[in-house]
């Protein structure tokens, strides 16, 4: 990397967005501290501890390795019919909430579940027991082996197409064509992808405790939520943030002391094409990937259908509620993923153009860290601030804070593809005199389209799912889709809540059609 | 251009909430699923301004605790007139927090089991905590809480967690009033048969419905919500012999009020029959005072326990920590 | 003689686009491959590389034919305008690829790879990673990677494009004399007719997807429509 000279305009946008993630967060917890609450870890919070990193630690390795797998094999054949809608398949899961999965999952996995009356039907005797460790792997797999293979597909179709060519030309075989080029390519997204969904793994909660089996599955973010809102201690519950905060940065910095590979100037506008894999073999292994993974991740999606299916969606659709739900999920969730998007564009390209390794480490951590502050705490905190909060603030709250949520998906979509766009044009933009927002509206936005649309999909869908950091605010007014969903469940209404739930998927897989477009054929790129 | 069309659909949606009728206006605070369409809050506001020539104001928070977490934050800036929705075990929480004024309600209005008085806290509704069970999984239903116990650890059941929900802090003082001292050991023995811990009512029941246990931890009257909305009686709550524990939901007016007439006339509709009518079909619970109507059939079915189980706020709040943390330890050790 | 590259009406379709090539090229010949941009000279590279199979006719390289001979098996070396080193190895590990894919050296095999090295100007740069490298550095690492693989027949898709004046020269005559001293079959895709001019002994002009002229360089047309 150079060293660049000189203030840019980059580097105080990144600045910026810094502050004010930072700020936004600082100013939620320093409030908390005016109330009771001691620090101090326990015998028991110290097994928390030791519970929340293992698990998230086993679930990090399971959903990056096999996630790594099924990119390999997705990666390698970049024209089959389907292959979008798998990429877009891959986008969906994200924004289910935890619950809906949760259900989802269990229709597969659970006691009645699908595989239980496989493992019947065959006579096999035993019968299978998802609750404990296995349940919280499964979930956490279905939720994050789809992130990882879609971020790793991504890095892997990012490569100059000559390197395929090369790869092809010098007769590299499978092993060789893996360490030379493969591999590193993962590795190179591999702190960023690992990092995310240790920090998701970590400070999960319903699925945990859901399908832990009992209390010895506890991660901190319930100590959080106990402290805060049970025992109401919020003094204890910064303390313990800061702890998920301290551990949680603990194993993203040794995830950073990665060595990153320098990455090569990719070539854009440049159809993918593969020479390899041509063999029978890897064609059988491929297919056998794909299958499997869509049906481990897909499985659920169809319980999920079956499900909601069976509600009686015209008295559904009448309901002024379900609309007004929808609206405001959709006012938020478009708000949301604009200011995540922008804030996720600052953070980029500040990322690429500053020289200091600390500026840069902050930016990573600024972009990052957000995920460890349970939007609870951030309520509560801004909720002293704006003294009950009326017209517009909670709103705005919300939006943020979902927006924060979202922005370290964001970053990983659109970072490393700023990362190599600006490394192919800054000799570019540097002769023809370009920068500030010039630059952006005709070197960088139409070249960065379709990262700038994924990762806003990505910022859209999970602000949906978001069951919105409102316990406190309230108001009647205050209804998005997801909260509908557990307000029907928690009034025995699980029939519409499925329903519910069938069409917030429909609408995550829909916007993960958007955020991933069709790719242009092959040949109609220039040549 | 976009920004201008976010903020034109906000200020949109915002309107219909923060248009305020001229008068005198009365500020509730409560929780979600009361003021859900389908549930009491609608209703209860129609009757109430019929009679007072005031507007009623809800504030909603998820649940009971949030709602006295809202009360701790704010402090005496509360806007609260009426908090409704607290439970007894947060009763004595409540008080200490200074907020809240006597009713001045007669006591003898109000029938609940367990003789629960307080001259701050008004009961408006109650349920027993119950293990519901599925009637075409489980033809033999525990007769107690010691069959619970001690049963086949092959048919699970889902309980709450005690951190996190209510239901889940209702076992367990049930099981600490029956068992006492012993109750650590009774966890581990149940700890066999629990399927899972969820963190509220909602997911446990969720993953009863769908089959997952034949048993939950419920209520009571949660078989009338089938009976009478669904038309089954699939579902069942198992009566047992040494008794049930109690849920009670109490409201009370703040020290704050800026009108404590009006405040004090809620409540004493609050404890009236047209109140009082509407909570079992919309809150699912049982009224704690006279209705007008007679209770619908479904709820003369329900299960009436022997005993009722109710400690004392100060015991709840005092021992809490120390059973939670017997509890996680007994629950644990799996 | 046998032609060291011979394409009798190899055919294709992209998209809305047809190709057809016809193209003799003498063994040891250094041919200049110009044409419009959009014309196909990268797709006739893309057929030869083995990257494109023809729908009809022929394709033989070194007399043979090359219909079923996947990229990997055939008689040529490629080199880019950019990105030929893998950016995470060394520049011997780079090299060596050339002499085995699965970097199964034996000292003889290092030997030669230092030797390629210092023959275009790279000795003692073996630890250095490419991104560490000029870009003039990183061709000439390509160039002994060529060196070492022996291949009869070199494409090089306007290798110097990316580089200035200057280097251009420098780079043009150390490509002329692996040239002379090798004996490879040369293809260059080049914009550039005066380089094409001081480097050729032969030109191919590709138009509209064919080859629509061939012949000595100083036949060369002195300018075409768009060059």
């Amino acid at each position: 990397m150079h060293a660049r000279r000189g203030i840019s305009g980059e580097r105080i946008g990144g600045a910026i967005a810094l502050a004010f993630i930072l700020g936004f967060v600082a100013l939620a917890l320093a409030p908390l501290l005016r109330f009771g609450g001691a620090g101090g870890i326990d015998q028991q919070l110290a097994s928390v501890l030791t519970f929340t990193l293992w698990q998230a630690s086993l679930s990090t390795l399971l959903s990056v390795f096999f996630g790594a797998v099924v990119a390999l094999s997705v990666a390698r054949r970049p024209s089959f019919t389907g292959r979008v809608w798998l990429l877009r398949f891959m986008a969906a899961p994200m924004g289910l909430p935890a619950l809906a999965a949760a259900f989802g999952v269990l229709a597969v996995w659970g006691r009645e579940g699908a595989f239980n009356s496989v493992l019947s039907f065959f006579d096999l005797g035993t019968k299978f027991n998802v609750y404990g460790m296995t349940g919280i792997l499964i979930a956490h797999t279905f939720f994050n082996i789809p992130l990882a293979a879609r971020l790793f597909t991504a890095a892997l179709d990012r490569f100059p197409p000559t390197y395929w060519k090369l790869a092809a030309n010098l007769d590299l075989g499978r092993v060789a064509l893996f360490r030379l080029v493969e591999g590193p390519a993962l590795m190179a997204a591999l702190p960023g992808v690992a990092g995310l969904i240790f920090m998701l793994c970590a400070t999960s909660f319903t699925l945990v405790l859901t399908l832990g089996g009992g209390p010895a599955a506890t991660t901190l973010e319930v100590a959080i939520y106990q402290a805060l809102k049970f025992d109401f201690e919020p003094g204890r519950a910064v303390f313990l943030v800061l702890v998920q905060v301290v551990l949680t940065g603990l194993v993203l910095a040794f995830l950073a002391a990665f060595p990153a590979p320098a990455e090569e100037r990719a070539q854009q506008g440049t159809e993918l094409r593969r020479f390899d894999g041509g063999s029978l073999a890897s064609k059988l292994w491929d297919g056998a990937v794909i299958v499997a993974f869509l049906l481990f991740c897909g499985a659920p999606f169809v319980a999920i259908l079956v499900d909601g299916l069976r509600a009686d969606f015209p008295h559904l659709l009448a309901d002024r509620l379900f609309w007004r739900a929808l609206q405001t999920s959709a006012v938020l969730g478009l708000s949301a993923a604009l200011l995540a998007l922008l804030l996720s564009w600052l953070i980029a390209m500040a990322r690429v153009s500053t020289g200091s390794r600390i500026f840069a480490g902050w930016l990573d951590a600024g972009g990052s860290l957000i995920l460890l502050t349970p939007p609870i705490v951030l309520s509560t905190g801004w909720f002293l601030w704006l003294r009950g909060g009326d017209g517009f603030a909670p709103y705005i709250l919300v939006a943020i804070i979902n927006a924060l949520m979202a922005l370290p998906f964001a970053l990983r979509v659109l970072q490393p593809a700023v990362r190599s766009h600006v490394e192919r044009t800054r000799r570019l933009s540097q002769s023809l005199g370009l920068s500030g927002l010039q630059r952006l509206r005709i070197i960088d936005a139409p070249a960065l389209s379709r990262p700038l649309l994924m990762a806003f999909f990505f910022a859209l869908s999970l602000s949906l799912g978001d069951l919105g950091a409102v316990a406190l605010f309230g108001g009647e007014g205050f209804v998005t889709l997801p909260w509908l969903i557990y307000a029907r469940l928690g009034s025995y209404r699980t029939t519409d809540a499925a329903a519910l739930t069938l069409i917030l998927a429909a609408v995550c897989m829909a916007f993960a059609v958007l955020g991933t477009p069709s790719e242009r054929r092959r040949g109609e790129a220039g040549r | 251009m976009r920004k201008t069309v976010l903020l034109a659909a906000l200020a949109a949606l915002l309107s219909s909430t923060s248009a305020f009728a001229a008068g005198k206006t009365l500020t509730v605070y409560t929780y979600e699923s009361f003021t859900a369409e389908w549930g009491p809050g609608p209703k209860v506001k129609a009757a109430f301004e019929k009679t007072c020539g005031c507007t009623v104001n809800y504030v909603s928070v998820e649940d009971g605790v949030a709602l006295l977490n809202r009360l701790k934050l704010e402090g005496k800036d509360t806007k609260a007139d009426v908090v409704l929705g607290l439970d007894t075990g947060l009763v004595a929480d409540a008080k200490a927090t200074g907020l809240f004024a006597p009713s001045g309600i007669d006591a003898a209005a109000v029938k609940v089991p367990g003789n629960f008085k307080d001259d701050v806290f008004v009961p408006y509704d109650y349920g027993h905590f119950a293990v519901v069970y599925d009637t075409e999984k489980m033809k033999t239903p525990p007769k107690s809480l010691d069959e619970l116990v001690n049963g086949n650890p092959d048919e699970k059941i889902v309980i709450e967690d005690p951190r996190t929900s209510t239901p889940g802090l209702g076992l367990l003082l049930w099981m600490k009033s029956v068992y006492g001292d012993k109750a650590g050991d009774a966890w581990k023995k149940l700890s066999k048969r629990v399927l899972t811990v969820t963190p509220g009512w909602s997911e446990a029941y969720g993953l009863f419905t769908k089959g997952e246990a034949p048993m939950v931890l419920s209520y009571t009257t949660s078989p009338a919500y089938h009976e009478m909305e669904e038309k089954t009686s699939r579902y069942q709550a198992a009566s047992f012999s040494e008794g049930h524990y109690i849920q009670i939901e109490v409201a009370g007016m703040t020290a704050t009020s800026k009108d404590p007439a009006l405040a004090k006339s809620f409540l004493s509709f609050m404890v009236s029959p047209a109140f009082q009518d509407i909570i079992p079909t919309t809150n699912w619970m049982l009224p704690a005072a006279k209705m007008d109507q007679p209770l619908p059939d479904a709820f003369n079915k329900l299960v009436q326990p022997a005993k009722t189980f109710l400690m004392s706020p100060e015991e709840v709040q005092k021992n809490r920590k120390a059973w939670v943390d017997e509890w996680v330890a007994a629950m644990g050790a799996k | 003689m046998t032609k060291a590259v011979e394409l009798s009406s190899a055919g294709l379709t992209l998209g809305d686009h047809r190709f057809s090539f016809d193209l003799a090229v003498p063994e040891g010949a250094f041919v200049a491959v110009t044409g419009p941009s959009g014309s196909g000279k990268s797709t006739l590279f893309n057929i030869l590389a083995g990257f494109e199979r023809p729908h009809a006719g022929r394709v033989l390289l070194g007399g043979e034919d090359m219909a079923a001979v996947p990229p990997g098996k055939r008689p040529v070396s490629l080199i880019f305008q950019d990105n030929n080193l893998f950016a995470h190895r060394d520049i011997f590990t780079n090299v060596a690829l050339g002499v085995s894919p699965s970097l199964q050296l034996d000292d003889m095999a290092r030997a030669a790879v230092s030797d390629a090295l210092s023959r275009v100007g790279l000795a003692g740069f073996e630890k250095r990673m490419p991104a560490t490298l000029s870009g003039g550095e990183k061709q000439r690492a390509a160039f002994a990677r060529a060196l070492v693989r022996k291949r009869p027949i070199m494409l090089l898709d306007e290798p110097f494009a990316a580089l200035d004046p200057e280097l251009r020269h420098q780079m043009g005559a150390l490509l002329a004399a692996m040239h002379r001293q090798e004996g490879f079959t040369v293809l260059m895709i080049t914009h550039d007719r005066e380089e094409a001019r001081r480097l050729a002994d032969r030109f191919a002009m590709v138009e509209a997807g064919h080859v629509a002229g061939q012949g000595q360089i100083a036949d060369l047309p002195m300018l075409t429509a768009r060059g």
